[in-house]
């Protein structure tokens, strides 16, 4: 029926562990045990720089240079996720809100 | 865990599921999402659904997804994956007194199941670990119920989303949805004015380190953002107290 990407179902079964080492963390020791402060403070920061590494050039960047253009979708369904976030504070309305702006823009005007 | 019979049949249970069930809509909703967004990115059925059902974390899954595709090397994916889960290492080590006097399989069997909702949930019901077996066990089965509802919620939407998305054009770019979902949590996220700072200084160097290769702008950029901000925070104006509500 399809061809499987062993390589590919290794890393999905990787990642999981990365979720039960994730979240099981501090619950593999019997002993109690804490991190070094600093490293508690970098928690802090860590979750949020990933995901605006990851996000940020994919809304800003075309094959890995700045748009140069402000006839793309993406950039104005990004503003508006963004606004719609933090009017409801709702992350479903986010991604509804910014997809009425990215599919008209997409689809209607080919941005 | 949930299959356990001393669980199961514990009247917590059933309120824990119960109590859960208010929120299974907007795990499904996500799930759904999550699972269209994942194959129109690129990734096969079986690959997708694997995602949903064991790597079970929407945020890591929808971070990794254009990781995979570009073909970036394991190592990288793997971390990104771990850095988005972070938030879960603290939840590990609030509901450690709760899990203690449980054999290590059944302590990590709860954390894996475990994700933001039943964790605040829990949390929230019982402020503090019970000190004695009858509380304990009630305790655990009122996580166990949360974390079934949650875990069928999840992957049940998931495989509609998975299915529904192959009847949906790739014209369309629905991927961008799970972008979208990524910008969402990010701005669930941006509580404190450093963390906006993290965020801010990780995104500008994601894009400026773009050309690295293997996809390692992620990780400098991760690396860049948290060490800048540990610098930045020592001074006055990052103090905490100055911290956005």
């Amino acid at each position: 029926m399809m061809d499987l990407d062993w390589q590919r179902i290794a890393v999905i079964i990787a990642l999981a562990l990365m979720t039960v080492l994730a979240r099981s963390f501090f619950l593999f020791s019997g002993k109690a045990w804490s991190l070094p402060h600093w490293a508690q403070r970098g928690l802090q920061y860590a979750p949020i720089a990933a995901l605006a590494a990851v996000v940020v050039p994919e809304v800003v960047t075309v094959q890995g240079h700045l748009v140069d253009t402000w006839r793309d979708a993406r950039l104005y369904a990004a503003a508006v996720g963004v606004a719609f976030f933090f009017w409801r504070r709702d992350v479903l309305i986010t991604v509804l809100g910014g997809m009425a702006v990215y599919l008209p823009l997409h689809l209607g005007l080919g941005w | 865990m949930f299959f356990r019979r001393a669980n199961f049949s514990h009247p917590e249970f059933q309120v824990g599921m119960r109590d859960f069930q208010r929120l299974a809509p907007g795990i499904a909703a996500w799930g759904l999402m999550t699972g269209v967004a994942m194959v129109k990115s690129g990734l096969g059925v079986v690959e997708s659904l694997l995602m949903a059902v064991l790597v079970f974390a929407g945020s890591a899954q929808l971070a990794a997804t254009p990781l995979i595709i570009a073909g970036a090397p394991v190592w990288v994916i793997l971390a990104t994956g771990f850095c988005v889960n972070l938030r879960f290492v603290v939840f590990s080590l609030h509901l450690r007194p709760y899990l203690a006097h449980l054999p290590l399989w059944e302590r990590v069997g709860h954390g894996y199941f475990t994700a933001d909702l039943s964790y605040v949930l829990f949390t929230r019901r019982f402020a503090r670990p019970a000190t004695e077996p009858a509380g304990r066990q009630a305790q655990e089965a009122y996580l166990a119920g949360n974390d079934l509802v949650n875990w069928g919620a999840w992957v049940g939407s998931s495989v509609i989303g998975v299915v529904l998305a192959n009847f949906i054009p790739q014209a369309w770019g629905l991927g961008f949805a799970g972008i979208l979902c990524l910008i969402g949590i990010l701005s669930s996220l941006a509580t404190t004015r450093m963390r906006v700072v993290s965020a801010t200084i990780a995104g500008a160097v994601g894009v400026v380190a773009y050309a690295l290769p293997l996809k390692l702008n992620i990780l400098v950029a991760i690396a860049v953002a948290v060490i800048l901000c540990l610098g930045l925070e020592r001074l006055p104006l990052a103090r905490p107290s100055r911290a956005v509500p």
